[in-house]
């Protein structure tokens, strides 16, 4: 545990000695996430016992209970999980690629550009054209975000640390863009948008959970099969080309991969912040640095956290429901802050140059 | 670059003459043009039956006051900051420093009765010392240096957490949203000059500081070790002109919200002008500064029309591809 922070290959030898630690921790998780949804099902501005919940959804019927945890409750959980996850693991991917556990889809400009692209939609079709389309914008957004660092950031090749660099400038310009958006819409829009920018589960359905699904099945998976080369790019560059790690391809494939799954989840949840850079941080204590193992346990750590912070948006300020993205920032960013701190001399925080 | 003592007076002298400039542009141009006998006239013998009159004095005039101000201040601040850290891209905007004074502002009206920039000008001062604080104690790598890329992400990582800390805030008190908002994107209109007046102290301290600071600067630049022979230790120096950075943050924050990218650009393009000498280059980022900020402004009014574009969205437009000129240009 107390290693956590150091270099990945050591981080592969002492934090997680024994390979069965991971697949019991993760777990131990799996079990403590489904009694949390458990608890979740059970709680709402609708009081519900647990017993009336499970009676619900074994035995599906006509009434007021069935509905609220068919339609509304489960759904919105579902997509909590799906979306905590997705970033979790978009910000480990970036993590891994950029060597910094500073970076995260936020900071490098990825949020912004889907944020940006979003908030276009709602300022300019916001009554003309469906709500189902504005996923299909953020991802768009998401995309061309990162198209647009990974070429501005290309000086024969790519190095790291200017494409954090790039990111940060360029996500400076298109949250500057997301402004002025919204303060040229009018009032209500305005509150609509920022509210989504802040990252909100609210009026969560099936048919969501069903959208943001399919890039998880797809982008988790492939970036496992590439587990290897990037524990081998953790090493640096050369070592890693030494290793016969094609570095370039193998960094584009994951980049693709956190691009995807962080803009999938910007695009049905909105830019709920720290979660893509906290739950690698928890995770990577947990299991250490090692991709293949670090993958799960992020992703059911991120989960945990925005389906506790929809939680508490949805039940502790009644009748308020409040964006869950306060809570995750509320929680994250003192603790992202605490961790910098506490890892500050460690080698790993210093992105090292090729 | 201008290498003689004669050719930079001069160069400071044109740059005076271009804040001039702008100053008159941004009184004079907009969704009504004045021309320039009415604003002398309205100087002189002010007529509130006139319309003209009462855009120059209500709105134009303290909003090229402002401008001027702001963007001097910004510009001296980030001048400041490149010095001390070493870093080329250290600013108020990118270490977190305007981010911070802006959520301890938006505590100060949505939670407590404070609405003035006067008053709330000690919230941002504040806000803006601990979002130093914050960054400098989590950029301080092994020996206590700054490293390049880790405060560029400290402060990133700070300015998330302020502005995600605000727009909560923002969110649950949806009263202050509306009068907040615009001026959270940074914006010099709507303000009058009497809330400028109880400012100007801070910014004087500030000025006065630089003057007494600006050998120490230089010998900062050269190295530690410099300062100590001028009688004085590194780190009161750094604490000092650290001071000067959030006075002049602070206060800037207070009168206009986040304006980024004029403390990043200036200290550059003045840089290039008029060599590293503080001597030369504060006076030159203030004038540079002051211009860049007025133009922007200018520009603003004519982006959309009749929609203003708050100046904070105009500088970040101007300053993303300068940022990554710079870091394309850094070797990293």
């Amino acid at each position: 545990m107390t290693h956590s922070a150091s270099l990945p290959q050591q981080g592969n030898d002492t934090a997680a000695g024994h390979t069965t630690r991971p697949v019991r921790l993760s777990a131990l998780l799996a079990l403590v996430l489904l009694a949390s949804i458990g608890l979740s099902l059970s709680l709402g501005s609708f009081p519900t016992s647990f017993d009336q919940v499970v009676h619900a959804l074994a035995t599906p019927q006509n009434s007021d209970i069935t509905f609220i945890v068919w339609e509304l409750r489960l759904p919105r959980i579902l997509l909590a999980l799906l979306v905590g996850a997705a970033l979790a693991v978009a910000g480990a991917i970036l993590q891994g690629i950029v060597r910094n556990p500073l970076a995260s889809p936020d900071v490098i400009g990825i949020t912004s550009g889907a944020a940006m692209a979003a908030v276009t939609f709602l300022a300019l079709f916001g009554t003309g054209l469906s709500i189902h389309w504005l996923p299909a914008a953020a991802l768009l957004g998401a995309l061309l975000s990162a198209v647009l660092v990974f070429s501005l950031a290309w000086k024969r090749g790519i190095t790291p640390s200017r494409m954090v660099l790039v990111g940060i400038g360029l996500s400076a310009a298109m949250g500057a863009v997301t402004t002025l958006l919204i303060v040229i819409s009018d009032d209500a829009a305005a509150m609509v948008a920022y509210v989504w920018l802040t990252g909100s589960l609210y009026a969560a359905q099936w048919q969501d959970v069903f959208g943001m699904l399919p890039w998880l099945l797809v982008a988790v998976p492939l970036c496992l099969t590439l587990a290897r080369h990037m524990d081998a790019m953790a090493l640096g560059d050369s070592v890693a080309q030494g290793l016969g790690v094609n570095v370039l391809q193998s960094r584009l494939v994951l980049m693709a991969c956190s691009v995807a799954l962080a803009g999938a989840a910007v695009a049905f949840a909105g830019g709920l912040s720290f979660v893509g850079l906290i739950a690698p941080h928890i995770a990577a204590r947990l299991v250490g640095r090692g991709f293949a193992r670090l993958v799960p346990v992020t992703a059911l750590v991120g989960a945990l956290i925005v389906l506790y912070a929809d939680l508490l948006g949805r039940v502790a300020f009644l009748p308020k429901d409040l964006p869950a993205g306060i809570f995750v920032s509320g929680v994250g960013a003192p603790f992202f802050v605490y961790l910098l701190h506490r890892n500050r001399h460690s080698p790993y925080q210093t992105a090292r140059q090729n | 670059m201008l290498n003689h003592r004669a050719s930079r007076i001069a160069g400071l002298l044109l740059g005076l003459v271009l804040v001039a400039t702008a100053f008159a542009a941004s009184v004079m141009l907009g969704t009504t043009d004045i021309a320039p006998p009415i604003f002398v006239q309205a100087l002189v013998q002010y007529d509130p039956a006139r319309v003209a009159h009462i855009i120059i004095v209500t709105e134009r005039l303290p909003r090229a006051v402002i401008a001027a101000l702001v963007g001097a201040s910004l510009a001296i601040a980030g001048a400041l900051m490149q010095t001390m850290t070493r870093n080329p891209l250290a600013s108020p905007g990118i270490l977190g420093i305007n981010a911070g004074a802006m959520f301890f502002v938006v505590v100060a009206v949505s939670l407590l009765p404070l609405h003035t920039p006067a008053e709330y000008v000690w919230a941002a001062l504040l806000g803006a010392l601990v979002a130093a604080c914050l960054v400098v104690m989590l950029s301080r790598g092994r020996q206590g240096e700054l490293s390049s890329l880790r405060v560029v992400l400290a402060g990133v990582a700070v300015t998330a957490m302020f502005v995600s800390f605000s727009q909560g805030l923002l969110i649950v008190d949806q009263q202050s949203f509306e009068s907040v908002l615009y001026w959270l994107a940074g914006s010099v209109s709507g303000r009058e000059l009497s809330v400028v007046v109880p400012l100007l102290p801070l910014f004087g301290i500030a000025l006065l500081l630089c003057i007494l600071l600006v050998r120490h600067a230089n010998a900062l630049m050269l190295g530690d070790d410099m300062v100590k022979g001028l009688g004085m230790r590194a780190g009161t120096i750094k604490l000092l002109l650290g001071l000067v950075v959030i006075l002049l943050a602070g206060s800037s924050v207070a009168l206009a919200g986040m304006i980024g990218f004029v403390g990043l650009i200036v200290p550059h393009m003045a840089r290039g002008l008029f060599g590293v000498d503080h001597r030369w280059l504060l006076p030159a980022c203030a004038l540079l500064g002051a211009s860049l900020l007025l133009l922007a402004d200018v520009a603003s009014r004519f982006l959309m029309p009749p929609q203003d574009v708050p100046v904070g969205v105009m500088t970040a437009l101007i300053g993303t591809p300068f940022f990554i000129y710079l870091a394309r240009r850094k070797q990293t």
